[in-house]
């Protein structure tokens, strides 16, 4: 809106409009699509078309939740998991920067631990479950644990990408000024990789839950995840459906809250 | 003082090596301004890294008379999550010199220079023209002896690149510092500079140089006298196009 004047003519304001109108268009649309999925849901599992024991409903959802609520039991292992997620999302974030910048300051050693990285990155994590239990054991380290080797890999990759794609003349200007690695990472790299960075805990924070869940699945005592696996072995739909629906909400939540974080430090870039 | 003797410059890579810089001899005097065009790839900006000491030569001798180097390269290259101010004194914070004199005086030059009011602002509220200027004070609060210039108005539209050159050249000329600017454009060659050394394509040699001194100081007024088109034809000639 840099040159929006008070007295807007017709056609601007008829412009105005058009975009107004198209963003409810897009919002009512998205609350239209879930409110039918869920009422589909509902009325089949209520007409006895789908069976609801195997399927479960929104209204046993809600039901469950509140049960659930009611003993705590629900906020516990919420509380579980978001800890594991939260935990193995930061160490990975961290741990993953932290052997970027090693791999950005010294390129032969970015250049030895290539084919390792990219091996490790296409094996799928939870074929070192097994191994992880018996080496860590079954408590909460193990899941933190799985947490960060599904999400550390991205992160020291997206994080370098972002290092290397440093605009070449701003780098040639440092060099010109005599500044050293460490100078160039502070005033020029690490800033003008913030977008990278960004971009790196938004899918960092998808597969920290997806390590973690994935962590419980295997061996755990609490969690959603856990939660889940139980509801499966005796055959409780609607645990099973209600963990997926709060963990659709959790994950959701965290997304929304590092684009907002996102929106207000990359506004400059 | 800036002299280049008998310098040659060598690339190395995996395909083989390429001689970029042969023989070349030429002088910047204190306080002078010089040009140095030649076809493009002919090694222009090795010049400017030999002469910055980014680059050492294969043989020969760049003779630098103390002073620091000041860059202005091809684009502005403000980091557009600093102010200006921010901006003007990443320098000074490169250095280890962000003392507040220094500072000071950073901030007396962009207030002479008209960006007193810009200072708030970031790099992309401000115009191609204005942006470049940043980067002039920029290089300027570094307080370097003499300036090297890499084609840095070659990103700007016509016009706005003809305001820049004035408004550089003067700031430069009031500032009184040495400078070597390197460029393809004939015409900006002979508007600002003192001295205009010819290159020829690649390995660069110099082809001839010349003095000029016809039209005043100012661009403006030196892009109007009758000697600008003659020596434009003499350059053009020179360098084989």
């Amino acid at each position: 809106m840099k040159n929006r004047r008070p007295e807007c003519s017709p056609e601007h304001l008829a412009y105005l409009k058009k975009i107004r109108n198209n963003k409810i268009i897009v919002h009512v649309s998205r609350v239209l699509i879930l409110a039918a999925i869920f009422g589909l849901w509902e009325l089949c599992a209520y007409t006895q078309l789908i069976d609801p024991f195997i399927t479960s409903s929104p209204s046993r959802i809600v039901v469950t939740l509140v049960q659930l609520s009611a003993d705590g039991s629900l906020y516990y292992n919420i509380g579980i998991t978001l800890m594991e997620t939260l935990v193995g999302f930061l160490i990975a974030v961290v741990l993953g920067y932290g052997i970027a910048i090693i791999l950005w300051a010294n390129e032969t050693v970015s250049k030895v631990l290539e084919p390792y990285i990219v091996v490790l990155n296409s094996l799928p994590k939870i074929a070192l479950g097994p191994m992880i239990i018996i080496w860590i054991g079954t408590g909460y380290s193990a899941i933190i644990f799985m947490t960060v080797i599904v999400a550390i890999i991205v992160c020291i990759m997206n994080t370098l990408a972002g290092f290397l794609a440093a605009d070449k003349t701003k780098l040639l200007l440092m060099k010109s000024m005599g500044a050293n690695k460490a100078t160039t990472l502070i005033k020029l790299i690490i800033p003008s990789s913030l977008p990278a960075l960004m971009n790196t805990l938004k899918v960092a924070v998808g597969l920290a839950w997806i390590g973690s869940v994935m962590g419980e699945y295997i061996s755990s005592r609490a969690g959603l995840g856990n939660m889940i696996n139980y509801g499966r072995q005796v055959l409780n739909l609607d645990l099973v459906m209600t963990s997926i629906v709060v963990l659709c909400v959790l994950a959701g939540g965290m997304y929304g809250i590092i684009a907002l974080i996102e929106k207000k430090v990359t506004k400059q870039h | 003082m800036l002299e280049f003797k008998e310098v040659y410059y060598t690339y190395h890579t995996k395909e083989g090596e390429t001689t970029a810089v042969k023989n070349l001899n030429f002088t910047v005097e204190n306080g002078q301004f010089v040009s140095v065009i030649g076809p493009s790839g002919c090694g222009k900006t090795t010049i400017l890294s030999l002469a910055a000491g980014l680059l050492t030569p294969s043989s020969g001798e760049v003779l630098r008379g103390g002073g620091e180097f000041g860059y202005m390269l091809q684009r502005d290259a403000l980091f557009p999550w600093r102010t200006v101010e921010q901006n003007i004194f990443l320098p000074l914070e490169v250095k280890k010199r962000n003392t507040p004199e220094k500072r000071q005086r950073a901030l007396e030059l962009a207030e002479k220079y008209g960006l007193k009011d810009f200072l708030k602002k970031t790099p992309s509220q401000l115009s191609g023209g204005m942006r470049q200027r940043v980067a002039l004070i920029r290089t300027l609060a570094a307080e370097p002896e003499i300036l090297l210039l890499d084609e840095p108005f070659s990103a700007l539209d016509y016009q706005t690149r003809l305001e820049v050159c004035d408004d550089v050249q003067s700031i430069i000329k009031s500032e009184k510092k040495t400078a070597l600017l390197v460029t393809h454009d004939i015409s900006e060659a002979i508007a600002l500079s003192d001295k205009v050394v010819v290159l020829s394509a690649r390995p660069a040699a110099v082809v001839a140089q010349h003095k000029i001194d016809f039209g005043g100081n100012s661009p403006k007024s030196r892009r109007e006298c009758s000697e600008f088109a003659t020596t434009f034809e003499t350059l053009r000639k020179e360098l084989g196009i």
